[in-house]
């Protein structure tokens, strides 16, 4: 171990010991995200640096405390990308990092069309709440040897351990977009996403924010161009395109505009008609993921979630003592609570974060 | 490996079986020879074990009363889709119930809209993309078993298959499993949104092998099928130069809907079974996808035959017809079958590496043939650098086989050393689990076991699978050690 980690080690060992809270932050820019921010601050950002980036196999290795602009820096240079475009959130904090990234999970727009953040974790090294450095997974694309643990580190709120490094999947930058402009009404736009969704159109983003519906292509130029006309709709100029899926991946977008009513992520099955809740919906991922600045009360919000088949979250604002995430069934519990016991036996790390008994 | 044969208590066998039949119909609890000699193995037939009982359920509730009743009996059990599983993971126990979901084999739901098909463990792979067709949709995840392997038995190995470069694995594809606890419980894991609140635990369910809890209903996400799809086959003159041109083709932006690799043994027992047409003079055959619009395939080819030529091809061929598009992949997915024709045995490797190590890991087991002297054909999903390399044997002859364990405990302890892992997506099983000590190191293993306990307490769920002892491991004599110094050497060893 080097002396960073041994350092670390020792100071998890002694937090056990003491059964003393910490609290894992990068750039602090999701401090509002999530139950409770509890105990001393451990600052990850010490630990940083990018491990290996080889873009003729799709992995960059970086450890925790990497600014995500600076990987993203590094990847644009080969065309390459982290697909799942998580968000910096620069206005909450001061530059988000990708231990950060990992543990909370985001993903954003590319995610109906690339896949999730959890979907592209190949490999990570933790520590645990003994002070151990473990390595799950590795830098390669395959790999079934033993639990799937590293994945399981891609949104737990770092409440199972210290995210030290993480191998992440790169993929090209697709070679042509273009963003398009429909003008359509909320129950129009989610069926008319979910029929798409079953033609092979290089659909990358969608984003209805009232009346209008934004879709991004993205691949091959001729097949940016060949979709094009099969969607119809208004061309977007590209500068222009960018900066609203921008705005829509940092919530930099007006609709996220603080006015005081808390934002609710609502994530359901895409065909789920308008949930018709009070307060204006921002709909993303080809109907899955429905944004909410509402002062409904979270049981109106839990309800039409669940009845979907979806699950609602106080993303941003509120009162939390209602519940940020949606609360698991017994059975559910029960194995989270083991899996932290497994991990993190004295409690010690971003406790409360996720739920009250984590 | 060296697993020793259980004996049958037939006492406990009649306990266990009047148990069963309180729950299940007495033709769905199986226990004479005759009956339960079909289950003794899985695709990995060097490995029998005859079941004490074998259980049968229809449906979900039977599945819990059944794993409740050997929890209180305190009987393992094994789980098992199709059997078609090349590690061993469903190897029965000669104390244990075997439990079969084979009779689970209803398609429950497909939306067409919403793209998803809710389905029970049993249904196969292949079935799901049948019945989704009609509305232009597919099951992305192709392992070669496909026709006969279970959708339960894929979520178990988190399988792939030839397409999972671009469409990635089961994991990539599977939103939901509902499934049964040891102690009875009904949970799921995900849901048919796009994500659920608290930790990932369909990431560990997909690849658990059985060890965490049984999956009783699965939905699945289908895609809509590409509306073209046309296939390279680039020959080459050496090995080496063909593992480069792999890496080329991913350099270049581009990613294939499948690249695959065959070395010249491989593609002559290939040709001789399917005719094909392949090259049969080439070191190495590499086969390469582009699927999406025509518009996007016709550039996707144009590209990667470029990148291939330029690479150093020796003759490229683009299949003209679906029909030889068809063509030219059944010569790749009847690979095992074909190489099974020419040896009494073959022993399938499954090592994943860093594509520009692939030269080197060729170089190593051409080196292994000459030291044990057998032969060792090799086919890979070369895209992801997964191996499949087949050593031929005849299992007739126990200095054969014990030569044929070596070979490939050392291929897949190279993996290893170059930075890969053991096992791509066939799953440890009984198999690869001396390896898994030397990949993992002993806090790791700790921790592997640990979310064992946290789903199966009792460790009742395909004991001796996936996860060593560390008891195990120390026999084995290979613990991993980091920087020659076994992690933290103040602790007693085992």
């Amino acid at each position: 171990m080097d002396s960073v980690l041994e350092k670390l080690s020792e100071l998890v060992r002694a937090a056990g010991r003491a059964k003393r809270a910490l609290r894992l932050r990068g750039g602090g820019t999701k401090d509002f995200y999530g139950q409770a921010l509890e105990g001393e601050v451990h600052d990850t950002r010490g630990y940083n640096g990018i491990v290996a980036y080889e873009p003729s196999e799709l992995v960059i290795t970086a450890r925790c405390g990497t600014r995500l602009a600076d990987i993203e820096t590094a990847m644009s240079e080969h065309r390459q990308m982290l697909a799942f475009e998580p968000p910096h959130f620069a206005q909450f904090g001061s530059g988000a990092t990708l231990g950060g990234v990992i543990a909370a999970g985001l993903s954003g727009p590319r995610r109906q069309a690339a896949g999730a953040l959890r979907d592209f974790v190949l490999g990570v090294k933790i520590m645990d709440g003994r002070g151990e450095v473990l390595a799950f997974g590795g830098q390669v694309m395959k790999n079934v040897a033993g639990y799937d643990v590293s994945r399981l580190m891609a949104g737990s709120l770092g409440t199972l351990g210290i995210i030290l490094e993480v191998s992440l999947k790169a993929l090209p930058r697709p070679a042509a977009e273009a963003t398009l402009r429909l003008e359509l009404p909320e129950d129009k736009a989610i069926e008319t996403l979910n029929k798409w969704g079953g033609r092979p159109l290089p659909i990358s983003a969608s984003a209805w924010t009232g009346r209008e519906l934004g879709v991004r292509l993205s691949g091959a130029a001729s097949a940016v161009a060949a979709a094009q006309k099969k969607i119809g709709g208004e061309l977007v100029d590209a500068a222009q395109g960018e900066r609203f899926w921008a705005g829509i991946r940092e919530q930099t977008d007006p609709f996220f505009r603080d006015d005081g009513a808390p934002l609710w992520r609502v994530s359901v099955p895409s065909a789920t008609p308008p949930l018709r809740l009070p307060g204006e919906p921002l709909i993303e991922w080809g109907g899955a993921l429905r944004w909410l600045c509402s002062r409904a009360d979270a049981r109106t919000v839990r309800d039409a979630a669940k009845r979907a088949g979806g699950h609602a979250t106080l993303f941003r604002g509120g009162d939390k003592s209602v519940g940020v995430f949606q609360p698991l069934d017994p059975a559910l519990t029960k194995i989270h609570r083991e899996l932290k016991r497994e991990f993190d036996p004295q409690g010690i790390f971003n406790r409360g974060r996720m739920y009250p008994e984590l | 490996m060296n697993i020793a044969v259980t004996g049958i208590n037939f006492i406990r066998q009649a306990e266990v079986a009047a148990r069963l039949r309180q729950i299940l119909p007495a033709e769905a609890v199986l226990h004479a020879e005759e009956d339960t000699r079909s289950y003794e193995c899985d695709g990995l037939s060097a490995y029998r074990q005859l079941p004490m009982v074998v259980a049968l359920p229809s449906n979900e509730e039977e599945v819990r009363q059944v794993l409740a009743a050997c929890h209180e009996l305190k009987a393992p059990v094994v789980a098992r889709g199709a059997g078609t599983g090349l590690s061993g993971g469903a190897l029965p126990m000669g104390d244990g119930v075997l439990l079969s979901l084979a009779k689970m084999r209803r398609i429950l739901a497909l939306d067409p809209v919403a793209r998803t098909a809710r389905v029970q463990p049993g249904v196969t792979n292949l079935a799901i993309s049948d019945a989704a067709a009609p509305c232009g949709l597919f099951y992305a995840p192709d392992p070669s078993s496909q026709i006969a392997c279970s959708i339960g038995g894929n979520v178990a190995e988190n399988s792939g298959g030839v397409h999972c470069l671009k469409y990635g694995l089961t994991l990539h594809n599977v939103l939901r499993v509902r499934a049964v606890t040891i102690e009875g419980e009904v949970v799921e894991f995900g849901s048919e949104a796009l994500d659920s609140p608290g930790l990932d635990l369909l990431a560990l369910m997909i690849g658990s092998e059985g060890m965490l809890a049984v999956a009783t209903e699965i939905t699945v996400r289908l895609l809509p099928r590409p509306e073209a799809a046309r296939v390279i086959l680039a020959s080459f003159d050496d090995v080496e130069k063909a593992g480069n041109a792999v890496a080329e083709v991913i350099a270049a932006g581009v990613v294939p809907s499948g690249l695959e690799m065959m070395d010249r043994p491989a593609a002559r027992a290939v040709e001789e079974f399917v005719h094909a047409g392949y090259d049969l003079e080439a070191a190495a055959l590499l086969l390469c996808e582009a699927d999406g619009t025509p518009e996007e395939v016709e550039e996707g080819i144009a590209g990667m035959a470029e990148v291939l030529r330029r690479a150093g091809a020796t003759a490229i061929r683009v299949s003209g017809s679906e029909a030889e598009r068809q063509r030219f992949w059944a010569g790749r997915k009847a690979a095992f079958p074909a190489v099974g024709r020419i040896s009494p045995d073959y022993y399938c490797m499954d090592g994943t590496i860093p594509r520009k190590k692939l030269g080197e890991i060729l170089k190593f087991i051409a080196e292994m043939e000459k030291k044990y002297g057998l032969r060792c054909p090799n086919v890979f999903h070369a895209g992801d650098g997964n191996l499949h390399p087949l050593i031929l044997f005849d299992a007739n002859d126990p200095a054969q086989l014990e030569r044929t364990e070596r070979f490939a405990g050392e291929v897949l302890e190279k993996c290893i050393e170059v930075g890969g892992t053991i096992t791509g997506e066939h799953g440890v099983g009984v198999e690869k689990i001396n390896q898994m000590c030397v990949q993992f190191a002993r806090a790791e293993i700790e921790r592997f076991q640990g979310v064992k306990r946290a789903f199966d307490p009792g460790g009742l769920l395909n004991p001796g699978k996936n996860i060593p002892t560390l008891h195990r491991c120390a026999e084995f004599g290979r613990m991993r050690a980091r920087g020659g110094q076994l992690p933290h050497s103040e602790l007693p060893r085992f």
